[in-house]
């Protein structure tokens, strides 16, 4: 007697599910309740089970497939047994582990008109073993355009990737140059992702914020100006340089939102937003963990000035990996900001105001700051946004760790 | 004309020349002998075919032309290179593949060339040579020169097509060349009677209508005068002679073949060296009078220092320099 | 400027030749008296007598033997093979006399020889009579091998090749002879080594030469009509010494290329420039080189195997199309 055996919904909102392991081979004999296989379900990992007896004949999904709910993805029958001739199911995953790092995309420049968010990729079929047939010259082209050849959909036999194709695909996301990570969605990552979407709207928004105390950055900052070597170091420099630094121990909010996967960055590219005229721009700090806070400051003015006269080319206000935003000069004390799509987190910065404040049982006036980061709660959740922000505390608080 | 050329009384008012004769084939004797040694002890490599024993073809019959006459052999050539003007430390240079060889190192002992003296080599393939004699001969006759070309091949080769095309067009064409025919009976272990269903290869001469002639290669004046009356029937009325030298050789056909064995007998090798040329002529000089046993001594005291001297000459030449690989590809 | 065939564009680089230069002669089967199997030597017996227009007989080992002993002391020999399918019989003294002799000599003697005739096919000459050598001359050091496509080319290179001081392998066509072009009066020459240009064109290089020059450029019309593809067609004309600097200015130009040649596959020409093109044109090239090349049978007589074997445009068409992704 043939049995089908179905991908069963194996929790109640299950929609589909990646077979991860068959513990049993075709040709093997099985009987009714025996684990054929484990499933990943969208809460958890289940056991498949037979549902009937007999010689497991045929596996029609492979080890990391993924398969809708209802799916037949293997056949039971007798040894003799005549079985109906059915295709394979489900197209083969990568695997599930985080994908191997990858060496950063050789983008000299991303190509024009990336102020607009992604645009929606082409269907790209994955590529076998990870190779990307492309003709030596469109290589060359791809390379020269910053364009990652795995974004492209190849024209030429065999799904080889020509001239043509380069030519016709524009660099859709702003590339940042720098070693990242990505990393595909787990079930459970893709279920909270989908819920949160359905009820907060676009990027599923969470607020955190924390009082800082800003008097020994206040003296600090003093003493460094008093030098007078270099340039002028104001709050916001400091700020970004802390943030920088703490995000360096804190990769899991140096991050983007990508469709189906998480990218972690290496590097940290820091968006400045910039107040200018009719809006607000975010010119990009690039590696702005390794730089010292006067090639910050330095930075952040010639940014602003050239922000501010329209100057600014668009390599430089896009490829930014988290953003910070300071109204303090316009005596907000707390603000919360809207994070920059494709970033996971930015950080608003208020005024210094000074206030009383309980220290060791006495009463003191001190300035305090506050600091509000929003959050991309498909990539960073509470708690790991809540480290970040008390690294960047204590980081305030005691200037030195920055150096430690 | 079948009977062998004999000589038999010396000329006493040509001392001189057989001095000259004489030294010569000592030198050539010599320096074959030291060249075995040296290719026995790996200082020269790949093929060395030796001429010893039969001194008296190359010696007799290189002096019976002019210097500017076309000498082409094969690769038997070590005496013909030396007689016809290329120093024997130029040739044990080649034969060491050295820089100062006479082909710079890069023909060996199969290719030695002294163009300057009109020594054109020096081939490895067979009978390929004698086409190329036949056009040096078609070059004289073309400028009009009394120039001769002389070309030497070994009996084996007289059964390959180039043999047959090159006598046909040299007849046809009334082309002033002396073919000289070195027979020593065997190619590397092939009799001739093995090889030809005609043996006299002189006798092959008629089916091209030319002038034939045999001669004891063992005899150098023999060989002298045979080839002096082929030279001035080319010189003179531009036609071409088939002059068969019947000789021996000692060695193996190469230095990488049997001396004797399956297809040759030591009795037979000894029986030959009986008819040994230098001897021979040795004998002839002193029933003469020509030659005291000192001068002998003394003749053959100076070949053995000059074939020292060569030798020391080619050790001392150095390796051609890598860049050499790629000149002379192509003539600028 | 006189239009005149590919032969007569011989006969009078031949004739200009021999005027010039006392030491040139022509020596083969039937050059003389019967004015050249294929014409070529009409009239030179007439004009230079017959020490310099030799006839032969039938011996090609013997007779390029000759001319090139002659070379050696200095004449400059033109031997003419019937065909070059004959002259499988000289090849010893092609390759091992003529092509080594200034090498094997260390630079002592040199060899200014032209050795020339018709070669490849013709219409049902059959097996033995219709095969392409290009390959087996160029594989050799020491030789030049030229190959001209138009009576231009023919004189200019012919006369060229008899003042080289080296050995020229010069490799004619019998469907070539008939063919008709313009040629300038008066005193030119062609440098080996160098290709021609023969149609500009952007998206596709077709490398040949000899007899799929036209081929190639009746191919390149018809793909600017058809499908829009502008092909530049390169004539090679020398296969030894090869242009390959024309070769790659042109493949990084137009980034494709297809090879038409008239030989077998197997180790033929277009898998030297194929090899050319991969190691020093990698990143221009959108597609792999392909090669229209004969069939890889010996020459059948019927006139539609024949046919079939051939190059032609269709064939280089539908190689174009694959390396333009057209289908």
């Amino acid at each position: 007697m043939v049995t089908k055996v179905l991908m069963e919904a194996l929790s109640p909102t299950m929609e589909e599910g990646k077979l991860l392991t068959w513990l049993k081979q075709e040709g093997d004999e099985v009987t009714a309740g025996d684990v054929l296989a484990e499933v990943e379900t969208d809460k958890a990992v289940m056991e498949l089970q037979a549902r009937g007896a007999g010689v497991l004949r045929r596996i029609l999904a492979a080890d990391g497939a993924t398969v809708a709910v209802g799916s037949i993805v293997g056949i039971i029958a007798d040894p003799d047994e005549e079985i109906p001739d059915l295709p394979t199911a489900g197209a083969p995953k990568e695997k599930p582990a985080a994908a191997p790092k990858q060496p950063a995309e050789p983008a000299a420049a991303p190509d024009a008109a990336p102020t607009s968010p992604p645009s929606p990729q082409p269907e790209v079929p994955a590529p076998a073993g990870g190779r990307v047939k492309a003709s030596p010259l469109a290589r060359r082209m791809a390379s020269e355009r910053g364009l990652d050849l795995s974004r492209v959909a190849g024209s030429g036999p065999g799904g080889r990737i020509v001239k043509r194709d380069v030519e016709g695909t524009e660099a859709a996301a702003p590339t940042a140059a720098g070693a990242y990570e990505d990393v595909e969605l787990s079930q459970l990552r893709k279920t909270i992702a989908k819920r949160l979407v359905q009820s907060l709207g676009p990027i599923p928004h969470f607020f955190l914020t924390t009082e800082i105390d800003m008097e020994r950055a206040a003296d600090a900052r003093e003493a460094l100006n008093a030098l007078g070597d270099g340039p002028k170091i104001s709050f916001n420099d400091i700020v970004m340089k802390v943030v920088a630094a703490a995000l360096r121990q804190h990769r899991a909010c140096n991050a983007w939102w990508l469709d189906g996967k998480i990218r972690y960055f290496e590097d940290v590219h820091l968006s400045m937003a910039v107040a200018i005229p009719d809006g607000l721009i975010t010119p990009v700090i690039r590696h702005a963990d390794r730089k010292s806070l006067r090639e910050i400051a330095t930075e952040a003015r010639q940014l602003a000035e050239r922000a501010r006269e329209r100057k600014l080319t668009p390599e430089e206000y896009t490829g930014g990996t988290f953003s910070v935003s300071n109204l303090g000069m316009f005596d907000i004390e707390h603000f919360t900001a809207v994070i920059n799509p494709p970033e996971a987190g930015i950080v608003a910065v208020g005024s210094i105001v000074e206030r009383p404040v309980v220290a060791d049982g006495e009463l003191e006036v001190r300035k305090r700051m506050r600091l509000t980061m929003s959050c991309d709660h498909r990539v960073i959740d509470g708690a790991t946004g809540a480290q970040f922000l008390q690294t960047v505390k204590r980081m305030l608080e005691n200037p030195l760790a920055l150096v430690w | 004309m079948s009977e062998p050329v004999f000589v038999e009384k010396l000329d006493p008012g040509r001392g001189e020349f057989y001095h000259k004769l004489l030294n010569q084939m000592l030198l050539v004797r010599r320096f074959e002998e030291r060249a075995g040694e040296a290719y026995a002890l790996g200082k020269i490599g790949g093929f060395c075919h030796l001429y010893i024993g039969q001194e008296a073809v190359a010696i007799g019959a290189l002096n019976a032309i002019r210097p500017d006459d076309f000498v082409v052999t094969a690769y038997r050539e070590h005496a013909h290179a030396i007689v016809h003007g290329v120093s024997s430390r130029a040739v044990m240079a080649e034969l060491f593949g050295r820089r100062d060889g006479c082909s710079g190192g890069k023909g060996g002992s199969m290719h030695l060339f002294g163009v300057e003296r009109n020594f054109l080599g020096g081939h490895g393939i067979v009978g390929a040579h004698l086409p190329l004699a036949a056009g040096a001969a078609f070059a004289a006759k073309y400028r009009k020169s009394d120039q001769i070309a002389i070309c030497f091949f070994g009996e084996a080769a007289v059964n390959i097509g180039a043999f047959h095309e090159t006598l046909n067009m040299a007849a046809l064409w009334d082309l002033p060349i002396v073919f000289v025919c070195e027979n020593n009976r065997y190619g590397m272990g092939t009799a001739l009677e093995r090889a030809a269903a005609v043996w006299d290869v002189y006798r092959r001469a008629c089916s091209y209508d030319m002038a034939e002639e045999t001669v004891d290669g063992m005899d150098v004046l023999a060989v002298h005068e045979a080839t002096l009356s082929a030279v001035r029937r080319a010189r003179e009325e531009q036609l071409p002679t088939l002059l068969e030298a019947r000789t021996y050789r000692y060695m193996g056909h190469s230095m990488a073949d049997p001396i004797h064995g399956h297809y040759r007998t030591k009795e037979e090798l000894e029986e030959q060296k009986l008819k040994d040329p230098i001897t021979r002529l040795v004998h002839q000089m002193r029933d003469g009078g020509l030659i005291t046993d000192d001068e002998l001594e003394t003749m053959r005291a100076t070949v053995d220092e000059e074939v020292a001297d060569a030798l020391d000459f080619a050790e001392q030449s150095p390796d051609p320099e890598p860049a050499a690989l790629y000149t002379d590809v192509y003539h600028d | 400027m006189p239009t005149i065939t590919y032969r007569d564009a011989l006969n009078e680089a031949l004739r200009e030749e021999m005027e010039r230069d006392p030491d040139v002669f022509l020596m083969g089967e039937e050059v003389g008296v019967y004015q050249g199997a294929y014409k070529v030597s009409r009239g030179l017996l007439e004009t230079f007598g017959e020490r310099r227009v030799v006839d032969t007989p039938i011996s090609e080992l013997g007779f390029a033997g000759i001319g090139v002993g002659a070379a050696m002391v200095g004449l400059r020999p033109v031997i003419e093979f019937m065909t070059w399918n004959f002259a499988l019989l000289a090849i010893d003294q092609v390759v091992n006399s003529a092509a080594k002799m200034c090498y094997m000599s260390g630079g002592q003697l040199h060899v200014p020889i032209v050795f020339r005739g018709p070669g490849g096919a013709a219409l049902q000459l059959a097996a033995q009579h219709s095969q392409a050598f290009e390959s087996w001359y160029a594989h050799i050091p020491g030789l030049k091998v030229v190959a001209p496509a138009t009576p231009y080319d023919a004189k200019g290179l012919l006369k060229t090749a008899i003042r080289d001081d080296n050995p020229v392998v010069f490799l004619e066509g019998e469907m070539l002879y008939n063919t008709k072009g313009e040629v300038p009066e008066g005193e030119f020459t062609i440098p080996l080594g160098e290709a021609d240009v023969k149609r500009e064109g952007t998206d596709v290089t077709l490398v040949c030469h000899s007899k799929t020059v036209a081929t190639a450029l009746k191919a390149a019309d018809r793909l600017a009509d058809e499908a829009g593809v502008s092909a530049e067609v390169l004539d090679l004309r020398s296969i030894r010494p090869l242009d390959v600097d024309a070769i790659m200015r042109s493949v990084t130009k137009t980034n494709r290329c297809v090879i038409v040649e008239e030989g077998w596959p197997f180790c033929g020409i277009g898998a030297q420039v194929v090899d050319e093109i991969q190691r020093e044109a990698f990143d221009a090239l959108d597609a792999p080189v392909l090669r229209v090349t004969g069939e890889d049978v010996p020459m059948p007589y019927n006139k539609n195997l024949e046919r079939a074997t051939k190059p032609n445009p269709d064939k280089v068409i539908a190689a174009v199309r694959r390396v333009a992704y057209l289908d």
